[in-house]
């Protein structure tokens, strides 16, 4: 009792103690604020910055500040560029299909089938622990001109000549991709099998419904939103990757992220480079959005 | 599963045992390479070697690399753990005003391709005229492991009572001891998830890296540079292989943190 009345009775100090103690909004925010600040510095300045960026021009070693959308008339008009936003968004599309097609099984099993969850799980997310790079570069060794296939393939007699489409072309990056992303699409689907409610399930047997006509009206409908989240978590990375396309996408598979890496290391336009980021963040962002709103809708109709 | 588990079932369990082959094949490539006795990767190997991995452990400059990684990946886990944490707590325990917008910012470097995030960085340290080192390459992977250990810890917080550290405030203690004498055991397997998590994501971490470390280079960085070399192949896959083992013991360690702490969980609310 009287400690409370010193508190409120006390200076500004005591009063501005007392309301934090009292306010959970201003706790948690105080909180928050280390967190904000680094993100602010880290996050928000740098963007705004390559915004900035992309509307100055580098001219030999000055930089020119006055305003101007030059940047991106050269990043959109010319072809060869707009070719390759095309082609990374159709890679990382075909990628995020494939992941998700091949994924959903798996996940389904996990969910519903297995004995042993927790050790699935663990067998399945153990390859990701390693490194990206030496997991990317491995399918150079399988794809390559004297690779684990064609080397294989000789020696047992049934091709005579390496086969040199295997690597350097955009399916060698599709299906690089497809395997290195894999966790990303099995953890989400996952999830959103498991919190379906068992007991919807058998009403629906018990109504009648076979297997086929129970998976599509309620199993695949409420996994829906991990559906989404994988492809989300898969399409948005992948159309960025810069080292798979380096590694086993030769000349054919190259990405609009090896195009930004030239600007600001060998070419040194770093306002080009900025655009092209730019640019490629909202054909991303665009693409994602449309795809989001486009799924709920068709979730939404077979319900 | 009352229904379909008969013919169904087995086509499924099929499919999940292709399914691991499919990823695990091509890894398992890299310690079966790295014992192989010739410079050229080809099947069927040409026999057993150990002096890859003797080779690996002489090079210098990857011992040099594997240090600096071995560093920015420490540093940053306890930096953006000590970030994750604070934001975590405040947005499981209290009410926060745009608590969700907050949460949506903080998760925004997921879906940011990392190109755009190292240009950018390397654009605004240029600006300041920062020089680049291995510390802008720790502010570069704390920015990207904060989103991982605020999830995390947050699905942690979310796990235990909130009446537990109100009943410490009741009797007495102050906010810092509530902190360090329930908080904190509470939150500690959450803590040590997050730490492993975080370090896993900075020492593999190769793009942000290339862009923010200036002349320091980091293992992925080296690694990048050898694979031009193919005589220097063979020496990379044993390290790839070592790293292999190395980070299937951490996960194991980590799920194994997290499955006995939520036991002990069940112990303490039980007695």
């Amino acid at each position: 009792m009287t400690t409370a009345d010193t508190t409120i009775g006390g200076g500004l100090t005591a009063r501005l103690a007392h309301f934090y103690r009292r306010s959970e909004g201003a706790r948690g925010l105080v909180l928050l604020t280390p967190t904000m600040l680094i993100m602010l510095a880290a996050l928000a300045a740098p963007l705004a910055l390559l915004a900035l960026y992309s509307f100055w021009t580098q001219d030999g070693y000055v930089l020119d500040k006055t305003p101007t959308l030059a940047q991106y008339a050269t990043g959109i008009g010319r072809a060869t560029y707009r070719e390759l936003f095309y082609r990374s968004v159709e890679i990382s599309a075909v990628v995020t299909l494939i992941t998700v097609l091949l994924a959903y099984p798996m996940a389904y099993f996990v969910a519903f089938r297995a004995e042993k969850k927790f050790i699935w799980l663990i067998l399945l997310t153990i390859p990701f622990w390693t490194s990206y790079l030496l997991r990317v570069f491995t399918w150079k060794l399988i794809l390559g001109y004297n690779g684990v296939i064609n080397s294989g393939l000789m020696s047992l007699g049934i091709i005579h000549q390496p086969l040199e489409l295997l690597l350097y072309n955009p399916t060698a990056v599709v299906v690089t991709l497809a395997h290195a992303w894999a966790a990303f699409a099995i953890l989400p689907i996952y999830v959103s099998l498991e919190k379906i409610d068992r007991s919807l399930l058998e009403a629906a047997a018990d109504l009648g419904d076979g297997p086929i006509r129970r998976f599509f009206r309620i199993t695949l409908p409420l996994s829906m939103p991990g559906v989404i989240g994988a492809a989300v978590l898969i399409f948005v990375p992948t159309t960025g990757d810069y080292i798979t396309p380096s590694l086993v996408g030769g000349s054919g598979g190259v990405m609009i992220a090896n195009v930004i890496e030239e600007q600001f290391d060998k070419v040194g336009n770093w306002p080009l480079g900025a655009a092209l980021a730019i640019a490629s963040i909202a054909a991303v962002g665009i693409v994602t959005l449309l795809f989001v709103a486009a799924m709920r809708a068709a979730a939404a109709r077979i319900r | 599963m009352r229904t379909g588990a008969g013919r169904g079932g087995v086509g499924l369990l099929a499919y999940a045992i292709f399914y691991l082959g499919f990823l695990y094949v091509p890894v398992l490539f890299l310690p079966l390479f790295s014992f192989n006795d010739s410079v050229f990767i080809t099947f069927p190997i040409a026999g057993f070697t150990t002096q890859w991995y003797r080779q690996m452990l002489e090079d210098s400059a990857m011992l040099r690399a594997l240090a600096n990684s071995l560093e920015v990946g420490a540093i940053t886990a306890v930096l953006s753990t000590i970030l994750g944490l604070l934001a975590a707590k405040a947005l499981t325990r209290y009410r926060v005003p745009g608590g969700n917008a907050l949460l949506a910012f903080t998760s925004l470097p997921l879906f940011i391709p990392d190109i755009v995030l190292g240009i950018s960085i390397l654009i605004l340290l240029n600006t300041l005229g920062v020089p680049l080192s291995l510390i802008t390459v720790i502010a570069g992977h704390s920015l990207i492991c904060v989103p991982f250990a605020i999830t995390v810890l947050m699905s942690r917080f979310d796990g235990f009572d909130k009446s537990l550290e109100e009943a410490s405030l009741d009797l007495g203690e102050n906010g810092w001891m509530t902190f360090w004498r329930v908080t904190y055991p509470l939150a500690l397997p959450g803590i040590i998830s997050s730490l492993l998590l975080t370090f896993i994501v900075s020492f593999d971490e190769f793009l942000i890296a290339y862009f923010l470390a200036g002349s320091d280079a980091t293992l992925p960085i080296y690694i990048w540079g050898q694979l031009r070399f193919p005589y220097k192949l063979p020496a990379v896959l044993a390290l790839g292989a070592l790293i292999l083992v190395a980070s299937t013991i951490l996960v194991v360690i980590a799920e194994w943190v997290r499955s006995h702490g939520m036991k002990d969980r069940h112990k303490m609310v039980g007695a």
